[in-house]
């Protein structure tokens, strides 16, 4: 019953991610880059400002979903801005520990500086064309998903 | 005196104890086809030296990227890192902790000291070579930095 060839690997938990992001076209291209990848996951999308901050405190709505384990944060985002966002995720005690990758079309000066400024974890410009979009979010999944260590559910519990 | 843009390496400040680990890197980043300025300290003290551009380092270029170990001799990592990321002029420079812990504790610290990513050595060569190469296509080819800073800012 416990042979251990059918159970070769530790189970692992999915890995939750939230995309918070209102261009359809780029959910669309996250989505469906993501789906594509043998990685264990979870996707999750939400489309303002207001929403995410309503989805991380778990309350209208969103009383049982998962803490994500990456957030990916589009910047100029409806009712709340980016900015405003990660300032509250990396001033909450709970929430600062979950990496924060900002996935936007600005690439100025500015931006990127504030984003650090603000501890993002890493700041990344959608490219314009889409396979390359494409390619931008299997480069981020290989190193995320596969190569970093996230803040687990049990490590959040610890605290 | 220019005022032309010009094309600037990318400097990455590695701080390791290990020279064998220091190899490793170094080997993966200067056989890229980008060229990068690496830079290595092996121990926490001279690491924040290095930053402060004390002593030995007053010439030292204020790093894009930061490779730290956490097991450090003088000064941990983890204190490094808090150093770095309550440091109005250093904190945006992220800080990737590379070490050869998985404790759920260490990596529950290094993203509460704001730590960008926490990436566990792989034993073996081949295996440690490869995640560089991971970190390389991620955070050289396809992140964008913070700006550099010009000496008058």
């Amino acid at each position: 019953m416990n042979s251990p060839t059918l159970d070769p690997e530790p189970i692992k938990s999915p890995k939750e991610i939230l995309l918070v992001e209102d261009n359809p076209g780029d959910v669309y291209i996250v989505r469906s880059s993501l789906a594509d990848s043998e990685l264990y996951h979870n996707f999750y999308h939400v489309r303002d400002g207001e929403e995410i901050m309503a989805y991380l405190h778990q309350t209208q709505g969103y009383q049982n979903v998962p803490l994500p384990d990456l957030i990916l944060l589009d910047l100029n985002l409806p009712k709340k801005n980016g900015f405003e966002v990660l300032r509250e995720i990396k001033a909450d005690p709970k929430l600062r520990i979950i990496p924060v990758i900002i996935l936007t079309s600005s690439s100025s000066e500015q931006d990127i500086q504030r984003s650090y400024e603000l501890y993002a974890n890493s700041y990344i410009v959608k490219p314009s064309n889409y396979f390359a979009f494409f390619q931008a979010i299997k480069k981020l999944e290989l190193f995320w998903l596969n190569l970093v260590q996230l803040p687990s559910q049990t490590s959040l519990n610890l605290s | 005196m220019s005022f032309l843009p010009t094309q600037q390496s990318i400097d990455i400040l590695i701080c390791e104890d290990n020279l064998g680990d220091v190899y490793i890197i170094n080997n993966v980043l200067k056989n890229s086809t980008a060229s990068y300025d690496l830079h290595h300290v092996n121990n926490g003290e001279a690491a924040m030296n290095y930053l402060q551009k004390l002593g030995d380092y007053h010439d030292a270029s204020r790093p894009d990227l930061i490779l730290l170990d956490l097991n450090l001799p003088k000064k941990h990592g983890f204190e490094v890192l808090q150093e770095i990321k309550t440091d109005p002029d250093l904190k945006t420079i992220p800080v990737i902790v590379l070490t050869s812990s998985k404790s759920d504790q260490d990596i529950l610290k290094s993203y509460e000291l704001f730590g960008s990513c926490f990436v566990t050595k792989p034993f073996g060569f081949e295996e440690f070579s490869n995640a560089m190469k991971n970190i390389e296509k991620f955070w050289l080819n396809l992140v964008q930095l913070p700006p550099k800073l010009t000496s008058n800012s």
